[in-house]
């Protein structure tokens, strides 16, 4: 390092950074926390003069909203039923590209393509898939049934009512659930990739010389090495997961849910956005709040889960 | 279990398709591994010693030629079946397992009837252990021993499934030199009781020679001679295999055969029989020449070197292909450091004679 | 161990397990390709569907049975998404937006990560060791504060809001600084010795050095303005500030199954192209960006 007799150089560089953080990363911080623990705290009501006792009113409200636990609920199942799903086939896609050697690049572009997309726009294709076009109240006759529709019914299957007005929220949670997965491939497939090809070749002939079986390669080398970058897109994954807004908005709309019952896709951050747009920050504050803490408490059990599993 | 490898060649595609290129890796090898036996393959990185040991292992397949594992050809046969122990070059043992689960590792892979009972399991990785000493070391991970402890482990992991041939990559190369020293009195040892057949690979002339029943030279892809370390020192068969090995290595000089007489410059230094005029490349070994008042090859003497029990005499020649010429003494022979040049006896079973075209081996014998 | 080896398998064993094996990797390697196969044709179905869509007309398009290949191929459908979602405006918001907060950005993460690379002053590890900490904390509880400070300062419904928030990427300045730190430090020892200014040094030494990552922060960030959605959502859903997701999710709210869907897929299929154009050109940057940790969101 430098010497450096003008100190204040280095501050002037910092200057436009450490000034933007504090008014948008730092403050926030405090800020949130205080309306979180002020109750019943709304901007417009703060300006208009009013004040607000200390006390944690905001997050017995939250709590007590039906709407927030069917949040907490969407969020928790899109959770556990994505991140496990596309784990396993990103490792299996990861493990099968890294195995073979003509198309190998080219499929790995394929693979790629989901996240160089807009989630909105393809959420609307996606939509647009599932969707039944002309289905009129009370008849079983619709002008159109949709390409998944088509699909099922070419292998003797009963069209189902996806994600339109009268669809069951099974039937909905599995549409988001296939598009989450969707999106949510190529990072994996991208670090699990990376992770495989730093594994040393020789690993695999040690193994080829005693004649280990294709399956035990994978479950007694292949996973344990690459179970640092496991960890990696599994920690990550949960907490997108419960980040999950986007995908909503792009099959479902801003009415996050089908045309006949708004909201019931709701998630976490929906919540505090909702919130925050009926100005009531301090109820917005004690979700995220919440949220966080959710987040924080599932990155610990599984950093403790997985430390346990993780070599080296 | 002897080991026969039959015209194997191995050719790699060139890389780069425009230029079309292949690369003859290993080129026409035959020889006949006797059962029991510990042969070292030698060379010069890229000369086809490894290729060779990974097609004996079954993890490369020749472009053409047999193997034979006693009397099964075992060509086309893939590694798993071919009952071989491997010892990779880095160990390759796996980092997230203990010694005891990396031992254990080859025998948890048989199936059907070949299957083990937990207990035989244990049984013979212990007994795996024991050979190579390191039963004291069974729950530690790999990343928690030394280098010399890893190659055990590795070895012990190869011989653990008893294999009809074991293979050694560059066994020694990653150990420093005092456990080197050790470590391949060691592969010796083990080779010795337990009698398999064994190939290893090293680049280092010095290990080869000192551990090895046989050894194979090989040059480009091409074998240059096999036979007993001592033999193929003291009678090589082309200049490389003069050159390639011996520590210091062998003094290389220019000269001629004319009319009998074998010239250095412009002196006789030797009267040959046998042999027709022609340009050659003579080639001394350090131990073959001597100080003496009457010696036939004359020199400038730079200095000398007392290494303890030997000497070295440093000096240099005009027609020497080498920087410097060598000649190890006894250091009780004294030599007159102050004196400008320096005469040298010539041991005649320690000079050597290769055409200067072909730089096979002229051989002459003395008047 | 035993003097005599154990002959594993006689050789006819040897001869059936051969040619059983042969056949057993034949049909893995068959295997193994037909799953990426057909992953891959789920991976692509989507983009394929959009495409055809988007030239149908509306009748085809509402047929019982769906044809793979549109009979009559409607390009005036991207005419008309065109002109419906105002996409030419909203690209060109987006444009701006994207741009501008772009430049800036690099110009505040390339002299935070030299400050934090190449000075020596007061309170450096600390100051760092606290920026990297807020690298924890979710977006969302950012937003709710910010939402009411652009509010104060008067932003809302400007450009300067979707801009100003997050110009400044802790993960930027961390990616950039890591880079700088491997050029070696007797450069700038050289580089004061004869006289040349920081500035001088950066511009020649250092950016030109670190120019992949510097891509990488550039295809991201501009990617980030396209793919923006909540943040322009609460502060400029206005037409003029209208960000290209944001107008594309507005103009086509009809979920009900009467939508115009050709027209919809024509304007997805416009908003996705040049995210597409940018990932076949960059793709090197892009993956190598992401795989350093750019988590989507």
């Amino acid at each position: 390092m430098v010497e450096n007799k003008h100190q204040w150089k280095s501050w002037l560089y910092l200057a436009p950074a450490i000034i933007l953080l504090l008014v948008f990363t730092v403050w926030p911080i405090f800020n949130t926390l205080r309306m979180a623990f002020l109750n019943g705290y709304g901007n417009m009501a703060a300006i208009g003069g009013a004040t607000f006792e200390f006390g944690i009113e905001n997050f017995l409200k939250v709590i007590e909203y039906k709407e927030f636990l069917q949040c907490l609920q969407n969020t928790a199942i899109l959770c556990v039923a994505t991140v496990p799903i596309s784990t396993i086939l990103a490792l299996l896609i990861a493990v099968a590209l890294n195995s073979i050697k003509p198309l190998q690049k080219t499929l790995q572009t394929i693979f790629f393509l989901p996240y160089v997309t807009n989630s909105i726009a393809i959420g609307m294709v996606f939509a647009a898939m599932f969707n039944i076009v002309g289905l009129k109240q009370g008849s079983a006759m619709a002008d159109t049934w949709g390409i998944i529709n088509n699909v099922i019914q070419f292998f003797g299957g009963e069209p189902i009512n996806w994600i339109n007005a009268g669809s069951s929220y099974i039937a909905n949670i599995v549409v988001m659930v296939i598009y989450i997965v969707w999106n949510a491939l190529p990072f994996k497939i991208l670090i699990l990739l990376g992770g495989l090809q730093s594994i040393n070749k020789q690993y695999y002939d040690a193994a080829k010389v005693d004649g280990t079986s294709k399956r035990r390669v994978l479950t007694k080398i292949t996973v344990p090495l690459l179970s640092p970058m496991l960890a990696y897109v599994i920690i990550t994954g949960f907490i997108g997961g419960f980040k999950e807004y986007s995908s909503i908005i792009g099959i479902f709309g801003d009415k996050m849910g089908p045309a006949d019952d708004a909201g019931r896709l709701n998630t976490m951050v929906g919540f505090v956005y909702d919130a925050l747009e009926r100005d009531r920050q301090g109820r917005a504050s004690a979700a995220a709040l919440i949220l966080f803490a959710i987040i924080l408490i599932v990155t610990l059990i599984n950093n403790k889960v997985i430390k346990k599993r993780v070599h080296y | 279990m002897k080991v026969v490898l039959q015209n194997l060649t191995k050719i790699f595609p060139s890389r780069d398709k425009k230029a079309g290129k292949e690369v003859v890796a290993v080129n026409d090898f035959t020889f006949e591994i006797p059962d029991g036996q510990l042969v070292g393959l030698l060379g010069p990185s890229g000369c086809g010693k490894s290729t060779t040991l990974y097609m004996i292992s079954g993890l490369q397949k020749p472009t053409s030629g047999k193997i034979f594992f006693g009397d099964d050809d075992v060509t086309e046969l893939s590694t798993e079946n071919r009952g071989i122990g491997l010892v990779f070059q880095n160990y390759a043992l796996y980092p997230h397992m203990t010694v005891m689960q990396n031992v254990l590792f080859p025998l948890q892979n048989l199936t059907g009837k070949d299957k083990l009972s937990k207990q035989e399991m244990l049984d013979r990785a212990y007994e795996a252990a024991r050979l190579v000493q390191i039963d004291e070391l069974m729950d530690r991970k790999p990343s928690e021993l030394s280098g010399g402890q890893q190659q055990r482990v590795a070895i012990a992991r190869a011989l653990v499934k008893m294999p009809r041939v074991l293979l050694l990559d560059e066994p020694l190369s990653n150990l420093d030199a005092r456990l080197r020293l050790q470590t391949r009195e060691e592969i010796r040892r083990i080779q010795k009781e337990t009698g398999i057949t064994t190939v290893f690979v090293t680049h280092d002339q010095e290990e080869a020679m000192s551990i090895s029943d046989v050894i194979v030279v090989m040059k480009a892809g091409v074998v240059q001679q096999i036979g007993e370390p001592q033999k193929v020192y003291d009678d090589p068969k082309n200049l490389f295999v003069a050159k390639f090995l011996g520590t210091p290595p062998i003094n290389v000089l220019e000269g001629a055969v004319k009319g009998g007489k074998v010239y250095i410059g412009e002196e006789a230094v030797m009267e040959v029989n046998g042999v027709e005029d022609q340009d050659v490349y003579i080639g001394i070994r350090p131990e073959g020449i001597e100080p003496n008042a009457n010696g036939a090859l004359e020199c400038k003497l730079n200095n000398v070197e007392v290494m303890g029990r030997d000497a070295s005499v440093v000096a240099t020649h005009e027609a020497s292909l080498n920087p410097v010429i060598r000649a190890i003494i006894n250091s009780d022979i004294k030599v007159d450091t102050t004196a400008e040049t320096i005469k040298f006896n010539i041991k005649p079973h320690k000079f050597f004679m290769f055409n200067k075209e072909t730089e096979e081996r002229v051989y002459f014998e003395v008047k | 161990m035993a003097k005599n080896t154990i002959n594993v398998m006689k050789e006819r064993d040897i001869q059936k397990l051969s040619t059983g094996q042969k056949i057993a990797r034949v049909l893995a390697k068959t295997g193994t390709y037909a799953f990426l196969l057909i992953m891959a044709l789920i991976v692509l179905f989507p983009f394929y569907w959009m495409i055809i869509s988007s030239l149908k007309t509306l009748a085809e398009y509402r047929q019982a049975v769906p044809t793979f290949w549109p009979r009559q191929l409607m390009f005036n459908n991207y005419v008309e998404a065109f002109t419906t979602a105002h996409l030419g405006d909203l690209f060109m918001n987006t444009l701006y937006v994207g741009v501008v907060s772009t430049i800036l950005s690099l110009v505040i993460t390339v002299l935070s990560a030299f400050a934090f690379a190449r000075l020596e002053f007061k309170g450096k590890e600390t100051l760092f060791g606290a920026l990297l900490a807020t690298m924890m904390i979710p977006g969302e509880l950012f937003t709710i504060t910010n939402y009411i400070t652009i509010n104060e300062l008067g932003w809302m419904h400007t450009f300067t809001a979707l801009i100003v928030p997050f110009l400044v990427s802790v993960f930027y300045i961390y990616l950039l600084r890591q880079n700088f730190m491997q050029i070696p430090n007797e450069l700038y020892l050289a580089a004061k010795v004869d006289g040349t200014s920081d500035i001088k040094y950066l511009w020649k030494v250092m950016i030109p050095l670190a120019l992949p990552t510097l891509i990488s922060i550039t295809i991201l960030k501009m990617m980030g303005a396209w793919n923006s959605y909540i943040w322009p959502k609460l502060v400029a859903n206005d037409d003029a500030h209208q960000m290209i997701t944001n107008g594309l999710r507005n103009a086509f709210t009809d979920t009900s199954g009467q939508a115009n869907y050709p027209v919809q897929m024509a304007a997805v299929a416009i908003v996705s192209a040049p995210l597409f154009l940018v990932f076949l050109c960059l793709r090197k940057y892009i993956m190598s960006g992401v795989s350093r940790g750019g988590i989507k969101g």
